[in-house]
């Protein structure tokens, strides 16, 4: 203890001792401080976005632990392909008869942890967690612009929930048509039986779910347009709310596109209609549907589906932006260049969908078009990389358990996206379209990256949430099974890849081509399957600190941004008083002659003549 | 029983866990270290990076180069060995950029660990390095699109004219291959008239059907423009042929093609590797179902010779009195394959693009 530093001693005094503005008292909001708010209210329809964003979270541990778990179930067949799993008989039943694990339901598995992942874990699940918990608190708003419609959009996500949940439970199994549901094979029960009710199910789900991304995204919009507190200009916004903003608008102008695709499946499906079928003969019968296109469904479902995976990896960007900076103690390098990438990745995500096309025969010229268009991306990617890692440079870190994370996050990005300059390339893409190759990068880039994103922010902000720390030992102890474990998964996945592995097979043994490898998919299944329970670490963690953790001070983490200027744990309305204003920009870490290593954004100028910049003496009135 | 005490092992397990948790919070509130923010931890945090990034790149090194050469499947195509060419050049660049920037980012996070009495270095922003770092990145990016670009309208250009064309459909789960026949056209199908012995749902009104046949594997001749059209007749698939770098989908109502030329024979290739027992392979490559990943097809590259007489020797659909018999029985169900042959004739050379006949004859003198 007596080893501390000033700068420690500092976190310890919380606001008291950081210079803080006058304040009025203002009776008015003080109800809202009441504490006579029916449970159901408060905890289960709340309108509150704090509570809203603990439930975005909560479901969305309860979907990665089962995503998690169908992963595992499907390395399990992967790894092993010869033995007999009978003790996997009371958990699947007749899937599994025999001990032979059924090879519809393996496609059934591999299509439910894509859609779980993608869209139940790191859309919604980090997405959001963290657009509708910082928001509000970032920008200095009350709530969001429609807490009513904030409590829809957790609701439409929870009944999409119960909804694919149940879908896992079908007699003829859950969709199994990949989690991209190409038709016709999505379209036509009778070419594999998850088509038939869990397809219709898994439809059903998604729509509910687009509903509840659409909700959600407006409110985040208009929340960082109009609620932004007195000062809190778009160039003094935090990295985050830019990377939630444009996460959010990605999702209003991609997510309806897949509601289209999605409805003319159903028309497909249930009304006879022919928008992707066509000169079909299956089960023995020759069907009426002529004229449809099958690559028509794939341009709408990666017109989505590619500003998707930006709108899974752009929140992890902006809390990792954060995090780095806080805990390096230095202002992010380069912040107008990060907003600048941040906007030049959103727009390059809407004109690259194609890139996952390039063998679908689709028009080869189209083909060089997105090749143009996706290998461009890798600049702003590139540029934020960079940014990153001279953020780092000659700064003084603190390896907090998020801060580690957002370490891992940068090495994982650099790991998976340096691949998609191999696959954005439509000559390599020819070898290398749908191997494991495709599998390891994005698994690196997008799902990794994001988890390490989500981990970060829930690490970071738990104290916010919950009034209590985790635990850093744990924290450090999940951190390192984790990043050994992804890097041990992913990394042999790219050798079995390059050569030629297809994904979504059940088993390669067949072909000689592809039999050399039998070895190396018992590590990568062993290493999955270990870096699966050691996530466990982290839930005990997370539900122990909740109750038992260590109380949290009111600005832990001695940051700069105005989330750390509500009370502990802010009750509804977040800040008792009148909303801080905001006088400077949210990265002033180790300014030069300032008397502590950081200045939160509602310290004006006038109070810091010590450690103004010559502009910043102008604006010290 | 041993279910039992498995269960029962792990419960004390977690138990165990559980009581060395407390353990180390009661010790570290003891010891002061539990309020205090920066101490030794960070420090073996710090270390922890840079050996990771030792232990880390020398395992994946090591990994790497043991891998190496199961990683590359035979090449047997002329685009085929332009393609590795580009694939090795582009790794080497990733490679590059992937050691400088992890280096980078585990020796500063070693380096730049925190400590006492230091204060980070406030470095905003230098737009001179950064627009260094915008545009050497977009000069790189620049040179491989170019690369790209024109070996991928190479290979996706249209086929030499005296291409062998063959045909290739996917079904669940299987392959159905055929060729043109002597007249060297692919003659009229409609999917309409598929049934248990006309599986490729073969139009014999048209002339030109006729003399087309069907085989069980694919042969092709080495040093010859091969020209495969793609199509299927249920979900989609897509012939992928790792040795000749060949991918295409094969989509329900839409024929696509892929044009390579092989250049090696089967016998060369087993004669290199020294596997009496290799093959070329074909494996679908587009999730299709239940017997997705047992959608295989031999390939058989001939010398030109052995082709020509493989190919003389295929008995032509005409002779198959069943798919005959078949073909008549549907075209009275259905009305179809009665004269109209001429006008769906026309509409499919429209649909696929076919190219001109190519005369057997011209074939011999590969």
């Amino acid at each position: 203890m007596a080893t501390n530093l000033p700068v420690s001693a500092q976190s310890q005094g919380g606001i008291g001792t950081a210079p803080v503005p006058h304040t009025e008292h203002d009776d008015h909001l003080h109800d809202h401080e009441h504490h006579d708010q029916h449970w159901l209210w408060k905890y289960v329809f709340s309108q509150d976005h704090k509570m809203i964003a603990r439930q975005f979270l909560i479901t969305g541990m309860f979907w990665a632990v089962i995503g998690g778990l169908l992963s595992s179930l499907f390395r399990l067949q992967l790894g092993w392909p010869e033995a007999t799993l009978d003790w996997l008989q009371p958990l699947l039943g007749k899937w599994i008869a025999g001990g032979k694990l059924d090879p519809e339901f393996y496609l059934a598995l591999v299509t439910m942890h894509g859609t779980i992942m993608v869209f139940f874990v790191l859309t919604a699940g980090l997405s959001g967690t963290f657009s509708n918990f910082l928001i509000p608190l970032q920008v200095g708003a009350r709530d969001m612009a429609s807490g009513f419609m904030n409590m829809l959009s957790y609701w439409f996500f929870f009944l999409s929930s119960v909804i694919m949940f149940s879908s896992l439970f079908l007699e003829t199994g859950p969709a199994a048509a990949g989690w991209t549901i190409y038709p016709p094979l999505s379209a036509l029960p009778q070419a594999i039986s998850g088509s038939g009710m869990g397809m219709t199910m898994w439809l059903v789900s998604m729509v509910f779910f687009i509903v509840s991304q659409l909700l959600g995204g407006v409110n985040y919009v208009t929340t960082v347009i109009n609620m932004r507190t007195r000062g809190m200009s778009m160039s003094k916004l935090p990295l985050t709310i830019w990377a939630f903003f444009l996460t959010a608008i990605l999702g209003i102008l991609s997510f309806p596109v897949l509601f289209s695709a999605a409805l003319l499946l159903v028309f497909d499906r249930s009304f006879g209609t022919s928008f992707f079928l066509s000169d079909i003969y299956i089960a023995g019968q020759a069907l009426h549907n002529q004229g449809g296109s099958p690559v028509l469904f794939q341009h709408l479902f990666w017109f989505l589906g590619h500003p998707e995976v930006y709108i899974v990896i752009m929140p992890a960007m902006g809390m990792v932006s954060e995090i780095l900076a806080t805990n390096a103690r230095k202002p992010i390098f380069g912040y107008r260049a990060m907003i600048g990438s941040l906007i030049g990745i959103s727009l390059l995500s809407f004109v690259v969908w194609a890139h996952h096309m390039f063998v679908t025969g689709m028009n080869p010229f189209l083909g060089s078009v997105f090749m143009f268009l996706t290998l461009i991306i890798a600049v702003p990617s590139g540029v934020k990389v960079f940014n990153w890692l001279a953020t780092l440079w000659r700064g003084n870190i603190r390896f907090t358990s998020a801060m580690l994370f957002a370490i891992g996050f940068v090495s994982l990005f650099i790991s998976g996206g340096l691949t998609g300059i191999i696959l954005g390339n439509a000559t390599l893409d020819i070898q290398m379209h749908n191997t494991y190759f495709v599998v390891a990068h994005f698994h690196l880039v997008m799902g990794s990256s994001a988890f390490f994103g989500l981990f970060a922010g829930v690490y970071h902000w738990f104290p916010k949430m919950f009034g209590r720390m985790m635990d850093e030992k744990l924290g450090y102890i999940h951190f390192w099974l984790t990043f050994i474990g992804v890097y041990l998964v992913f990394m042999p996945m790219h050798y079995v890849g390059i050569a030629g592995f297809p994904r979504r097979y059940y088993s390669w043994t067949g072909f000689d081509a592809f039999s050399q490898f039998a070895d190396l998919n018992k590590f990568i299944s062993a290493a999955a399957i270990i870096a699966f329970f050691a996530q466990f670490i982290f839930i005990f963690n997370f539900f122990y600190s909740i109750f038992r953790g260590r109380r949290a001070t009111q600005n832990p983490w001695n940051s700069t941004t105005l989330e750390w200027t509500t009370p502990i744990i802010p009750g509804h309305g977040n800040w008792p008083g009148e909303i801080p204003a905001v006088y400077r920009w949210p990265y002033d870490y180790s300014k030069p002659g300032a008397e502590t290593d950081f200045i939160p954004q509602n310290v004006p100028y006038s109070q810091t003549a010590s450690s103004n910049l010559p502009y910043e003496r102008e604006l010290d009135d | 029983m041993t279910a039992l005490t498995i269960l029962l092992v792990l419960v004390l397990l977690l138990v165990v866990f559980g009581l060395l948790f407390r353990l180390q919070i009661l010790t570290s509130i003891f010891s002061g270290s539990y309020v205090k923010e920066i101490g030794m931890s960070n420090r073996i945090n710090a270390l922890l990076m840079l050996v990771f990034m030792v232990v880390g790149g020398a395992a994946f090194f090591w990994s790497f180069a043991n891998n190496f050469s199961k990683m590359n499947p035979p090449i047997a195509s002329v685009h085929g060995h332009a393609m590795e060419k580009m694939f090795w050049t582009t790794m080497i660049v990733i490679g590059v950029a992937f050691a400088i920037t992890q280096a980078l980012l585990f020796i500063y996070s070693y380096k730049y660990q925190h400590q006492d009495g230091r204060r980070a270095y406030f470095f905003a922003h230098n737009n001179k390095i950064e627009v260094i770092w915008t545009i050497i990145p977009a000069i790189v990016m620049a040179a491989l699109i170019f690369a790209g670009w024109k070996a991928w309208t190479r290979i996706t250009g249209p086929a030499p004219k005296d291409a062998i064309v063959l045909e290739v459909m996917g079904k669940q789960f299987n392959w159905l291959v055929r060729y043109p026949g002597r007249d060297m056209k692919l003659g009229v199908v409609n999917y309409r008239l598929i049934d248990a012995s006309n599986d490729f749902g073969f139009d014999l009104s048209d002339k030109s059907a006729l003399d087309d046949f069907t085989a069980s594997e694919i042969h092709v001749p080495k040093g010859h423009p091969v020209l495969i059209k793609i199509r299927s007749r249920d979900v989609l698939h897509a012939v992928y042929m790792p040795h000749f770098r060949v991918q295409m989908y094969a989509v329900p109502g839409m024929p696509t093609r892929f044009w390579f030329t092989p250049t090696t024979t089967t016998d060369e290739m087993r004669a290199k590797l020294g596997n009496p027992k290799f093959n070329y392979e074909l494996a679908c490559n587009q999730i299709c179902g239940k017997g997705h990943f047992a959608m295989k097809l031999n390939i058989v590259v001939d010398e030109p010779d052995d082709y020509v007489a493989w190919f003389a020797a295929q008995t032509p659909v005409s002779k198959n009195a069943d798919l005959m018999a078949s073909f008549k029985q549907m075209s009275q169900q259905t009305g179809l394959g009665k004269g109209n042959s001429k006008a769906a004739r026309a509409e499919a050379i429209e649909e696929t693009g076919e190219t001109p006949a190519v005369p057997l004859a011209a074939q011999a003198s590969l």
